[in-house]
């Protein structure tokens, strides 16, 4: 009978149990998972059962995750993102939960550029830990991102993008998620990457800031290249503040558009 | 001169800058990303970017956040 271990099909006696599959292919995993309940040595399996080994605190290597992350995926889908290249310009709420996104989702190769630090008041929405305070969040966010997926190669770039350094930094970007904080710096991102790639697309974040409906928060696309997520309005101002839930939405909005790009798919559609 | 401005006619005057239809909106020219016939304009060549009649423009106006 065929058993599925870890993702690939393996052909078991009839006979089989979880400790003795565990015994011919993986003897030093400690941890037995059936149909995706915690499971005994001696409980029978039986044909087309999924049965996850694994041994605690061990990395899987690049093909055994790549297996993993393709038995999760639709066929195709897991190597079409594989081979992507996404940039990403700031890496506060929108930024370091694109990120997180991409990087479960399994994109291949992400470049980050922030110049900030990790400061207390970001930990209400950002994706970063209280021990992380104080480093900069690129690296910061880098070592996550290792946590979650060690296989995706993440350039991190402290630095502030400015006019003169975009281009060369998302050169070789297939797709660039926005990611600022400040309108005008939003503007001139999109504006120099625009002027430059004019057609490569760009995902960007607009109007995200307080606790409105969650409903209001949409994908639409502004542009030949580009596509806006957000409610297009609400400004982050005193007394509207920016909190995880609708920046999260938004982020989101922005990782589902860049997949859907990189699926050939219309993200507003 | 008639315009379309994100889908909607527009009317601006007849010898207009890409400038004077920002002005005319009241919008900041720091806080936009303008496609003018699907093509970006650089924010420096606002003030010297002529419309023309017909013209289709995509103005995208950003708030902060994020």
């Amino acid at each position: 009978m065929i058993v599925v271990v870890n993702e690939i099909g393996q052909e078991m006696p009839a006979d089989s149990t979880a400790g003795s599959v565990r015994d011919q292919l993986k003897p030093d995993a400690d941890v037995m998972i059936v149909n995706g309940f915690p499971a005994e040595p001696g409980q029978g399996l039986v044909e087309g059962d999924r049965l996850v080994l694994i041994r605690r605190g061990e990395v899987p290597d690049r093909e055994q995750l790549d297996a993993l992350l393709t038995a999760r995926h639709t066929p195709g889908v897991h190597e079409r993102v594989r081979r992507a290249t996404v940039g990403i310009a700031g890496a506060g709420g929108l930024g370091s939960a694109v990120a997180i996104a991409l990087a479960r989702t399994g994109v291949g190769r992400l470049i980050i550029a922030d110049f900030d630090l990790v400061e207390p008041s970001n930990l209400n929405r950002q994706q970063y830990f209280i021990d992380q305070l104080g480093q900069p969040k690129v690296y910061a966010l880098r070592d996550t991102l290792a946590r979650i997926n060690p296989h995706v190669h993440v350039a991190a770039c402290h630095l502030r993008l400015v006019p003169g350094n975009i281009a060369e930094i998302f050169g070789a970007v297939d797709i660039l998620a926005e990611a600022f904080d400040r309108a005008d710096q939003k503007a001139m991102l999109v504006e120099t990457f625009a002027a430059h790639y004019p057609d490569r697309p760009m995902v960007a974040g607009s109007g995200m800031a307080g606790y409105g409906a969650a409903n209001s928060i949409v994908t639409r696309q502004r542009g030949r290249k580009l596509f806006i997520c957000g409610d297009g309005s609400t400004a982050a101002a005193p007394g509207v503040g920016l909190m995880a839930p609708r920046v999260g939405i938004a982020a989101h909005h922005q990782a589902n558009a860049v997949l859907r790009l990189l699926l050939g798919e219309d993200p507003a559609g | 001169m008639n315009l379309t401005v994100n889908g909607k006619p527009t009317e601006t005057a007849a010898t207009s800058t890409l400038q004077n239809l920002l002005d005319q909106l009241r919008l900041d020219c720091q806080q936009v990303v303008v496609e003018r016939n699907r093509a970006v304009v650089l924010r420096q060549r606002f003030a010297e970017e002529f419309l023309a009649e017909g013209d289709t423009l995509e103005i995208v106006h950003f708030v902060g956040g994020g």
